[in-house]
């Protein structure tokens, strides 16, 4: 990968299949990204693009079966996370690599105090005593932004709010200083008033902690405003991956600039009618052998269907999936 | 300015949709929740008017209200000429052709046990003396109008996809040929590429059978593109309300700034260097408003008076409407004829 900085996570030639009555659904097809120290690296998509699962794999989160990681390699501090055994996988979940799921409403425990779950990680992972960990799911409380921590430690989740429950859930990815954070549509379930007080305490957490974070959303209004670089999902597979600047300025996989179209703005000129892809997202099933996008793309040609597009470099850190080649407008050699 | 020529199909003035809470051992009445306290607005004839609000502030339950899927507390809603407020639900049977819904989550609003013909099929039953073939005829135009292939009607919900399920939805608020439907977000279920495909659908529906739409949603750039009109709702009440592009361009009040300006833009450049206005705090619970203003406890321009008193809704600009005493000195008494009905219902609240 290009640029200076290393990477803290490196994740090669993913693959996940599902195993079902209806039988094998590849979810996941090949994903490769890494992921540098201090950067938030945004992972957008539909649902079914394979988004959540990628991430749920590598940390070894799906159930199997019916979940089957079947290549890959996951390097994180010189391990390969897919390899190791599920006790050593327990110490780096949670405490080197943090989680926030999407819905606040159904991660938490409704049966243990707000406080409980806090210092359960840091009891865990690391050893502190009671009164220790007490003191510091205080002070994490405070640093999410939650007012009066010390005494809401004892509150149940029920108690809190959408916002300050999601506030909670990134407090407890927090509490033991990963090196990376996974953030799974963690603003999806919040309104947007509540989604801006979040985003804003992302960046100021970023900044005094240092972290990397990835960041699952479909929304690419939020990617424009908090991501490094973006890695774009479609059918289980990475379509494009480019620094965010470049890929909204300049977006190369047709599924990409088709998205890109769709999203009314709320600033630019009102247009008369929304741009729109024709047709439905694919349905996954059998290992594809075509590109995902073919029947909705409006420059698919033969080779589309013959074979599924490997990540073609386009320079400045920019990738796309795709035999057509946008910048000369022509498809690229075989 | 859009008052004049068109006149209002839907006049809402004053609704309150407060829901009993009980608590005890006897069950006692101890509290209300004021879902929707006192909302005035029009709708016009062939126009979309969007209501765009925070979850909990009552949006959906004003247009469910509106259709008297509610019986409301209080309140008049006029629908093409008729009262239907206090109308009791045997009477209002033969008005549901005239005002239809279509409901935010496909996956629950369609019977998963009913073909779609079946489902479309249903208010034709209901309310029309249509004979088997004629009905079977009219499920075709309509699986047609919104775009599903005639093949499928013998299918259940289930096979198909949510956009898909959507049409389904829509296809049977058209059946009875309404001229007033309540869309309740009916895209926020949906994938980005799909919810532009129905919100296509809804405008080419809208000009080809005349319709008239409340759009419901807290998406305010999709508002922006459907909405002629727009009014923002916080807390149970109307905050403002303005055509779409003098809303967008120019809000006037601190809480439709704050929305505004928290819609994350997808353009990198944009979304870094704007000043974002982060609202401090959570909503306060409807069954426990503040005093004064509702938004008092989060607004940024909060002033003494809005601890004390509830701000009038009323119009400040022609056609613009809001509820704020930052405006207290732009009172325009030449208010035009909704305005006049705003102000009687305002006094109204005054007293205790």
């Amino acid at each position: 990968m290009p640029d200076g900085a290393l990477p803290v996570l490196d994740v090669q030639d993913l693959k996940t299949v599902f195993q079902t009555r209806g039988g094998e659904v590849h979810a996941v097809n090949d994903v490769s990204f890494s992921l540098r120290a201090g950067e938030l690296l945004g992972v957008v998509g539909e649902s079914g693009s394979g988004k959540s699962v990628t991430m749920m794999s590598l940390l070894g989160l799906l159930p199997s079966p019916p979940a089957d990681v079947r290549h890959g390699r996951v390097t994180f501090e010189g391990k390969d996370l897919l390899r190791i055994t599920p006790e050593a996988l327990r110490r780096v979940r949670g405490g080197q690599i943090g989680f926030v799921f999407q819905d606040p409403m159904t991660s938490l425990n409704p049966v243990y105090s707000v406080g409980f779950q806090l210092m359960e990680p840091l009891r865990k992972h690391m050893g502190m005593s009671k009164k220790q960990a007490a003191r510091r799911a205080g002070e994490l409380l405070e640093l999410v932004g939650i007012p009066d921590a010390m005494r809401r430690l004892d509150d149940y989740p029920h108690q809190f709010s959408g916002g300050m429950r999601q506030r909670v859930m990134i407090a407890i990815a927090l509490a033991c200083d990963p090196k990376v954070l996974i953030a799974d549509e963690p603003t999806t379930a919040l309104d947007v008033t509540i989604q801006a007080q979040i985003l804003e305490l992302m960046k100021d957490l970023r900044e005094k902690l240092g972290m990397a974070v990835i960041w699952i959303t479909h929304d690419l209004g939020v990617i424009a405003g908090i991501a490094d670089r973006v890695m774009v999902m479609y059918g289980g597979q990475v379509v494009e991956h480019a620094p965010v600047t470049e890929l909204f300025s300049n977006p190369q996989h047709p599924y990409t600039r088709a998205l890109l179209k769709t999203i009314p703005s709320i600033a630019e000129e009102r247009a008369k009618r929304l741009t729109i892809i024709e047709g439905q997202p694919p349905i996954l099933g059998a290992a594809p052998t075509a590109c995902p996008f073919r029947d909705r793309c409006d420059v698919a040609f033969d080779r589309c269907a013959r074979e599924n597009p490997p990540r073609y470099d386009v320079g400045n850190g920019h990738d796309a999936a795709c035999f057509y080649d946008a910048r000369t407008g022509a498809p690229r050699d075989a | 300015m859009l008052d004049g020529v068109r006149k209002p199909l839907v006049s809402v003035r004053d609704l309150k949709m407060h829901f009993p809470i009980h608590a005890g051992l006897l069950r006692r009445r101890v509290g209300e929740v004021k879902a929707v306290d006192g909302v005035n607005f029009d709708v016009y004839e062939g126009e979309t008017l969007g209501l765009v609000g925070e979850s909990g502030c009552g949006k959906s339950t004003c247009g469910r209200a509106v259709l008297r899927l509610y019986d409301i507390t209080e309140g008049s809603i006029t629908i093409d000429g008729k009262e239907i407020g206090t109308t009791p639900q045997s009477d209002l049977r033969p008005m549901r052709p005239t005002m239809q819904m279509v409901f935010q989550d496909p996956q629950a609003s369609l019977n998963p046990r009913m073909t779609v013909e079946d489902i479309i099929k249903e208010p034709l039953d209901e309310h029309t003396k249509l004979n088997d073939q004629e009905k079977r005829e009219k499920v075709g135009e309509l699986m047609d109008a919104v775009g599903l292939n005639r093949k499928f009607a013998k299918r259940y919900p289930h096979a198909f996809s949510g956009g898909q399920r959507q049409r389904i939805g829509i296809a049977r608020a058209l059946a009875l040929n309404p001229k007033f439907i309540v869309c309740d977000e009916p895209i926020a279920a949906l994938d980005v590429s799909i919810q532009a495909q129905v919100v296509n659908l809804l405008e080419d529906l809208q000009e080809q059978f005349g319709l008239t739409y409340l759009f419901i949603s807290h998406d305010l750039s999709m508002v922006r593109h459907i909405a002629t009109r727009v009014a923002v709702m916080y807390l149970g009440k109307i905050v403002e309300l303005a055509p779409r592009e003098q809303l967008y361009a120019d809000p006037l009040h601190p809480y439709t700034k704050a929305l505004l300006s928290a819609v994350p833009e997808p353009d990198p450049s944009l979304a870094r260097n704007t000043e974002r206005i982060i609202l401090q705090g959570d909503v306060p619970s409807p069954s426990n408003p503040p005093k004064g203003c509702n938004f008092c406890t989060r607004c940024p321009s909060v002033m003494d008076i809005c601890k004390q008193e509830d701000p009038p809704y009323r119009e400040v600009k022609p056609g613009h409407y809001t509820a704020c005493h930052l405006y207290n000195g732009t009172y325009d008494t030449a208010g035009q004829t909704a305005g006049d009905e705003v102000n009687k219902s305002t006094n109204k609240e005054k007293t205790p």
